[in-house]
């Protein structure tokens, strides 16, 4: 089997799953496609992996009619669909944006498309097959999830529609458009992939059609679009420049230096920022929270947003050593900063989680954004962690919130009690989110000893230690949150189905192994690509490894260290000024009342609060980017 | 050699003294008498504390009180009553929410009589209360090891 | 002599064998002179040793199992961080160890759902957030002097550390403070203030579990004041003679200042101790950019 033949199954063989999924009406036949689908798709991921690693980097030319036609006429159609759409629900914003896209498609269509020859369309390099495998094990795992979820889901809200058919075809169509973009090495096909998950995200994040769904769903289209709008003037630049169209072959095209590429990786990255929800367009993932928890866990954590960083990791050595690079290396950095302190005031789980997500996305774009090589190590490390951990809570969360009814951190108190497995879970993944030796500290420490070297670096340094600190923060208050022993709590696990558990499983033992053998990763398949793009990589020290290693294994044993002390133990309830205490912390109050004790979290949101943070980054990310247009119009002229 | 003796350290709690047993407790922490060169301390929290130094008498409303502090304090623990009232209800005796001194609610192990009691006392029954404290951690001592050779056999 | 691979084997074993031992006499010499200073005798100077012994003869009281879990991976990991530190290991990976071996005490406050404790768990979260920035940007700021993250070769080199890091230093002055738990930034828990908020974060911890968390703090002192040492590495006598000197200061704001309120405490220490740092760091980058070594 050759390596284009999987590429194509993997791009292709989620549509077959999609249309099923749309035709298909009953819940059983459902789920076992799904799950056989999901094995399918995880096993051709891992054998992209085992037969191309160590070929470097493999182009693939492929004949590009009738594709590109095809892509053309589907993304006409879909135009006039979210035209139509934009105009029935009165959005001027998105009409005005799809009618200027749409006639810059045209334009490019009708103007440039008979002197094109391109025939590297498709290729795989390891960064291509690092996401490939997080979009084929992590987003099957979560399709699996899902089918549990949205049953219980529609249980709970018999008010929302059930479009589940809908739901799931658009998920795997998804799938395959993900796998499209990250394959795609000519960048007319990369922008049609872009823009259908930019519609399934639209699709999905509309599902239950509400009004604050619906409007949130076209906040996200709106600003997704705008991204989709600068992609486009990007390609109208490209092929301006070169009418045969050589410049948009993504390989060809960084590898062609700064002189030529610099303009276009710049529109190509603003693209970037907006679909990864960087400030000033944070508010699009904040609000597609209210879609269902998978979709958050897919699109908006692991792989769609993933996208956005991914096409600004692949353009890094175009824009490093840039003053456009280092703009767009402040936008992240001031996200990262922004996010994690926004995180602080939140209670909501979901908008933790999100604003998390905005923050590490905006880490990424910062190292990349710089783009020496080792913060180009970093970033990718970044990528994979981040993709793991955050899913892994998502979906926790999720189950959470069917569980207990409530999205609100202060109600997860006590959840080691009454879900200790799911709490147990949640540590984990929160630990592989803040806590040494694990993933996520192990990059920024990356990222502090790369940024050191690196042009300006010290204001990079400065947010990754502030923003650092929050991000400790917000995560310890919520471990403590669900580690509390609250007594006498009835266990509520029980009824999460089995699926759920083998996906939340895995994913657990993922964030686990992946941070064991990380080396391997980096080894096997980051350095490699490294080497390839700039003549030198990076590597964390030998002696620092072992150590690493060795606090980790620490780590796991000291839980076994609860053994020995299960004998003898004497138990007293905490000190309260003795005052009677009754089951759960009732206790008996002055004038005799009995009250219950509350215990709730610090938010300070007079410090911390969203809006007044919100309006400082939009602002200070507006400014830094019309300065990179200034600039860029400057290069242009 | 135990090192209970070298640092005790106390819990006053104030069940409804008039505060006058009180001041004279804290008056054993000022420089004039200066416990801390004992190692004694005055920790907040029963979960801390070795000695449990109580004024004033039980009445209704702080006889749990008293029963859940005592029973958070971590073995070996001695109680100390101090003044009349902890004694045995002093003036307060025969008033009708008095139910008397907190030996009626708890083991008290030293009585430090006085109204109010001097500092000097108080520091005395500390020290009387420090040798009781080793016997208690002795007997702690040979009780776990008889607990633990009856579960190996 | 000794083969070259095993000098860090032995420093670590050192520092875990003799830390608390140096730890413990330090706490003593700040109880005694802090008596001395209020006009008091004071107790002997082994009494931190007699007060662990004491606690280990106390039975193991707890609320919940998981908090001896919690106090225990604390003891570890804190030692662990140290022996890091003193093997010559990377500042970084040291730092970031010393928050875990944090987040696990302030864990194990949470899970005994106190009031005390919690509020002491959720001020120790903000001292961590408070001090971690400035210690960060040490390690930054010893890096850009040496050239290394790595201790072994901060304390090997010959330059004069703390003229080039004169604001960094007085920044690190600051969040010692918070680290050794002194006024006015004590807020979490503190050693002379037996009654604020009962407690805080230890509120809930007796007998044994006290004592390990007691030892925890004095392999903490060891590395706190081996990070003064690292600024006057050049000469060991000033490193010495200064770190005697800034703890005695230590000692000295600890009694003459009353405890603040958090949002003092982070403000202190990130506008003012973070300014400090960070213009002293911008200073020093920009003559290495003009050419300045």
């Amino acid at each position: 089997m050759s390596i284009l033949q999987l590429l194509l199954y993997l791009i292709l063989f989620p549509l077959i799953t999609a249309l099923f999924m749309l035709v298909s009406r009953k819940d059983t036949g459902r789920k076992a496609i799904i799950q056989l689908s999901a094995i399918a798709i995880g096993i051709v991921s891992f054998l992209v992996l085992l037969f191309g690693y160590y070929r470097g980097t493999l182009i693939f030319s492929i004949d590009p009619d009738p594709v590109s036609q095809i892509m053309f006429f589907i993304e006409l159609v879909l135009a006039a669909y979210i035209l139509y759409l934009g105009i029935r629900h009165r959005k001027l914003l998105t009409v005005f944006l799809i009618l200027f896209q749409a006639g810059l498609l045209l334009y490019f269509e009708l103007v440039f498309s008979e002197n094109l020859h391109i025939g590297n369309n498709l290729f795989l390099d390891q960064f291509s097959i690092i996401m490939a495998l997080i979009i084929g094990i992590i987003g099957s795992l979560i399709c699996v999830y899902a089918v549990g979820y949205m049953e219980t889901y529609h249980h709970h809200h018999t008010e929302i529609r059930d479009r589940r058919n809908l739901f799931f075809g658009i998920l795997f169509i998804f799938l395959s458009a993900m796998f499209g973009l990250v394959f795609s090495n000519n960048l007319l096909w990369v922008f049609f992939f872009w823009e259908i998950t930019t519609i399934c995200s639209f699709l999905l994040i509309g599902y239950s059609q509400s009004e604050e769904a619906t409007n949130n769903s076209f906040l996200a289209l709106s600003m997704n679009l705008l991204g989709g709008v600068a992609f486009m003037a990007a390609l109208i630049y490209l092929v301006i420049i070169d009418p045969t169209g050589q410049l948009l072959s993504l390989n060809f095209l960084i590898s062609s230096g700064k002189a030529v590429a610099l303009v276009p990786a710049v529109l190509i990255c603003f693209a970037g920022i907006t679909k990864a929800a960087l400030m000033p367009f944070s508010s699009w993932l904040v609000g597609a929270m209210v879609a269902p928890t998978p979709v958050s866990a897919l699109l908006h954590s692991s792989t769609m947003v993933k996208a956005g960083v991914y096409i600004i990791v692949r353009f890094a050595p175009v824009l490093s050593g840039t003053t456009e690079g280092l703009i767009i290396a402040l936008v992240g950095g001031t996200t990262f900063a922004l996010a994690s302190f926004i995180a602080i005031s939140q209670n909501n789980a979901k908008k933790v989680l999100a604003y998390s997500t905005i923050a590490n996305l905006g880490l990424i774009v910062a190292c990349a954004g710089v783009g020496t090589y080792n913060l180009m190590w970093v970033a990718i490390l970044l990528i994979i962690f981040h993709a793991i951990a955050k899913s892994l809570m998502f979906l926790c969360v999720g189950t959470v919130e069917h569980r207990i009814g409530s999205r609100n951190i202060e109600d997860m108190g006590g959840l080691i009690v009454r879900m200790p497995k799911l709490a147990m879970m949640m540590f984990i993944g929160m630990a592989g989110m803040f806590l040494a030796p694990f993933g996520m500290v192990i990059s920024k420490w990356a990222a502090i000893e790369a940024f050191i070297t690196a042009p300006f670096g010290l204001i990079f340094i400065a947010i990754l230690a502030f923003g650092g600190s929050a991000t400790v923060f917000f995560w310890s208050k919520w471990m403590g949150k669900i580690i509390s022993v609250m007594r006498d709590e009835p266990v509520i696990e029980d009824t999460v189905k089995k699926e759920k558990w083998v996906v939340l499983y895995i994913l657990t033992a993922l964030v686990v192994i992946v941070c064991l053998i990380f080396p391997l990763i980096s080894s096997v398949l980051i350095e490699p690509f490294i080497l390839n793009i700039y003549g030198q990589t990076a590597r964390l020290s030998q002696a620092n490894l072992s150590i690493m290693l060795m606090m980790l294994c620490l780590l796991l044993i000291m839980p076994f260290s609860l053994l020995f002390y299960r004998k003898g133990a004497h138990y007293a309830p905490p000190y309260m000024g003795g005052r009677p205490v009754e089951g759960h912390m009732r206790f008996s109050g002055s004038m005799g009342v009995t009250r219950e004790l509350v215990l709730s979290n610090y938010y300070m949101t007079d410090l911390f609060g969203e809006d007044r943070l919100f309006m400082v980054g939009t602002s200070l990310c507006w400014a830094l980017l019309l300065f990179a247009g200034i600039l860029l119009l400057g290069v242009i002229l | 050699m135990t090192y209970l003796k070298k640092s005790p350290w106390l819990l006053h709690y104030d069940a409804s003294s008039c505060n006058g047993c009180d001041i004279e407790v804290l008056a054993a922490l000022t420089p004039i008498y200066d416990v801390e060169r004992f190692g004694i301390i005055n920790t907040g929290n029963p979960k801390h504390a070795d000695i449990f130094l109580v004024t004033g008498s039980v009445n209704t409303q702080n006889k749990q009180v008293l029963i859940n502090t005592y029973e958070q304090i971590p073995e070996p623990k001695v109680v100390i009553a101090i003044g009349i009232c902890a004694t045995s209800g002093g003036i307060f005796r025969e008033c009708y929410n008095i139910l008397g001194g907190i030996d009626k609610v708890i083991p008290v192990d030293v009585y430090v009589t006085g109204c109010a009691a001097r500092p000097e006392s108080i520091i005395d029954g500390v020290v009387t209360a420090l040798g009781i404290l080793e016997q208690k951690r002795l007997a702690m001592k040979t009780k776990t090891k008889t607990a633990r050779a009856a579960d190996a056999r | 002599m000794i083969p070259e691979y095993l000098v860090p084997v032995i420093w670590a074993v050192l520092y875990l064998l003799l830390a608390p031992v140096a730890g413990g006499l330090i706490a003593g010499i700040d109880r005694k002179v802090t008596a001395r200073m209020q006009g008091r005798v004071g107790p002997p100077l082994l009494q931190p040793f007699y007060d662990v012994a004491k606690l280990f003869e106390k039975e193991n009281l707890v609320v919940t199992a998981s908090q001896n879990f919690f106090v225990l991976s604390y003891l570890v990991f804190m030692a662990v961080a140290g022996a890091l530190f003193f093997s010559g290991g990377d500042m970084l990976l040291v730092i970031f160890a010393f928050t875990l071996s944090h987040i696990f005490l302030v864990l194990g406050a949470y899970a005994s759902y106190s009031p005390y404790s919690h509020i002491g768990a959720e001020r120790e979260l903000l001292q961590i957030i408070a001090y971690e920035p400035m210690i960060i940007l040490t390690a930054v700021g010893m890096y850009m002097v040496t050239r290394s993250f790595f201790v072994s070769a901060i304390v090997t080199s010959d330059i004069p550390v703390i003229l080039y890091l004169p604001g960094v230093f007085i920044g690190y002055l600051i969040v010692l403070t918070i680290k050794l738990r002194k006024s006015p930034f004590d807020l979490s828990t503190s050693h002379h203030a037996h009654q604020e908020l009962v407690k805080g974060v230890t509120t809930d911890f007796g007998g044994p579990n006290l004592g390990k968390i007691e030892i925890a703090h004095w392999y903490e002192y060891v590395f706190l004041l081996g990070v003064v040492w690292l600024f006057f590495a050049w000469n060991p006598v000033i490193a010495v003679a200064a770190i005697i000197i800034a703890y005695f200061l230590e000692i000295l704001i600890d009694n003459t200042f009353a405890r603040v309120k958090w949002q003092l405490m982070i403000r202190s220490a990130w506008i003012i101790a973070g300014t400090l740092g960070l213009v002293n760091l911008g200073v020093l980058y920009y003559l290495r950019m003009v050419g300045v070594p």
